[in-house]
């Protein structure tokens, strides 16, 4: 029990590592991934490309690879170099990264509204703007609940991967502990953590998911 | 002298349709379809299916593009076409204003489902007339009373029968106070049982002498409330008369072949 005391203090400044990496992630790469799946969608064909080929560079290569190319590459590509510091790095990658992610799952629900809707919308004298915001996304949101669910929860888990940069995230602190104490302790512990984070996301999501049933389809 | 738009309104006919071209990839759906409708007419449109009923019909409100045509509506251009044959279309914003001036009711309702009944109404006057909710709501209330739904305002339409669902489609076409109303097969999703209440709100807004095109299997409607009825065949118009001598004394083999089938 003393043990357990003693190792929850790093253990908990490690969860809130994680915890800022997971919040600014999921603030910053939400709303950069709607605005991506609405450029995919759009009727600008080369936007429309470029998004996709946006989508196919960041799906398509490790989040780590990502990371350090960031961290450690960045600040050598002529124009747009710059050197950040681990944490904003680190930030940079993740929103990058996972705003690909949520623009495929708003593009499947976008593209999942009836074309009547579009219709109907348009003959009352709507414009696309107005449709979009009306009447298409507000339906949008209740279908990708569940992969929004999913992929958030992925998330979590996911800035364990910070570690190469050498930041002290709640994976990292609990692997440090277990090498020095040669106890396996500290991994119970963090995967308990991980376990009441992924848990309360859960709770949220669903939370949601009743708000928005008060209509069927 | 000033000659206005609404001058124009009076004495032009509500829609012109003339030589309607269009075509979806190898198959041409409408050869060359014209049509006049006055003010205060109900037209009814009939034919086989795949004839090009519904799809003239959209033509008529931008839901689907001509080929080659003209379009006017109260005596405004939708679209034209120069003798080479290249249609040109109204500009955008005038696009949206000209069809504005007609309501639509779609086969399959396309009410929308995250809104309530009353929202699904006052939501286009709201947003694109910028009214006031104040006088909004109460004009929808009016309207769903008219079609006997008011009980129904804070209903989802996924609460509703399909004959309600589309007399809340008629409301909501009706609440942006068109001059036309275009029905694309009204009654085609709805149970048998169910076409009359939607039918006797549409017979009501023919007696307040709104025109209204109608795109129907429903041969008593035709015959009951239309003042013309346009038979369809394979892409034209094969003939137009009123619904007592077209069902009486049709005069094309095809459309004899396509009533005998239908009654």
């Amino acid at each position: 029990m003393d043990y357990l005391i003693e190792i929850l203090g790093p253990l908990l400044q490690g969860t809130a590592v994680t915890l800022q990496v997971f919040l600014l992630t999921l603030l910053l790469s939400v709303p950069l991934g709607l605005g991506l799946a609405l450029v995919r969608v759009s009727r600008f064909h080369l936007a429309s490309a470029m998004v996709n080929g946006y989508i196919w560079l960041m799906r398509g290569t490790p989040l780590m690879l990502q990371m350090l190319f960031i961290y450690f590459a960045l600040p050598f590509v002529p124009v747009i170099g710059v050197r950040l510091p681990d944490f904003p790095a680190a930030i940079v990658a993740f929103v990058l990264n996972y705003a690909a992610y949520y623009a495929e799952i708003f593009r499947a629900g976008i593209q999942s509204i009836e074309r009547g809707q579009y219709e109907a919308a348009r003959v009352l004298g709507l414009s696309y703007g107005q449709t979009m915001r009306r009447i298409v996304l507000p339906q949008v949101v209740k279908r990708i609940l569940p992969p929004m669910s999913n992929e958030t929860i992925t998330l979590v888990k996911d800035t364990s991967l910070i570690y190469v940069l050498a930041m002290n995230d709640l994976l990292r602190a609990a692997r440090g502990i277990v090498q020095r104490d040669f106890t396996t302790m500290p991994f119970v512990v963090a995967a308990a953590f991980y376990l009441l984070m992924t848990l309360v996301l859960t709770w949220g999501f669903h939370y949601l998911e009743k708000r928005h049933a008060v209509y069927d389809e | 002298m000033p000659s206005t738009t609404n001058e124009l309104a009076n004495v032009a006919p509500m829609i012109v349709a003339r030589a309607i071209r269009k075509r979806f990839g190898l198959v041409e759906v409408l050869k060359g379809v014209s049509l006049e409708i006055a003010k205060g007419d109900v037209v009814a449109v009939i034919g086989p299916s795949g004839s090009g009923k519904s799809t003239f019909l959209r033509c008529l409100n931008h839901l689907e593009t001509v080929d080659a045509g003209e379009v006017l509506i109260a005596g405004e251009t939708l679209v034209s076409s120069d003798a080479a044959g290249v249609c040109r279309y109204a500009p955008d914003a005038e696009l949206r204003r000209i069809c504005r001036r007609m309501g639509m009711v779609f086969q399959h309702f396309n009410l929308f489902p995250h809104l309530t009944v009353l929202q699904n109404i006052i939501e286009a006057p709201l947003t694109v007339k910028g009214m006031a909710r104040d006088t909004v709501v109460p004009k929808a209330e009016e309207l769903l009373r008219k079609v006997g739904l008011f009980d129904k305002c804070d209903s989802y339409p996924a609460r509703l029968s399909g004959g309600q669902k589309q007399r809340v489609a008629i409301a909501r076409a009706l609440a942006m106070e068109p001059d036309i109303m275009l029905f694309d097969e009204p009654t085609s999703a709805l149970d048998p049982e169910l076409t009359g209440e939607v039918l006797r709100s549409m017979r009501q807004l023919a007696d307040e002498h709104m025109t209204m095109l109608v795109v129907t299997h429903e041969m008593a409607f035709a015959r009951e409330v239309s003042s013309s009825v346009v038979f369809m065949d394979a892409g034209e118009i094969v003939e137009a008369r009123a619904p007592a001598e077209m069902f009486s004394s049709p005069a094309h083999p095809r459309t004899q072949a396509f009533l005998e089938h239908m009654l």
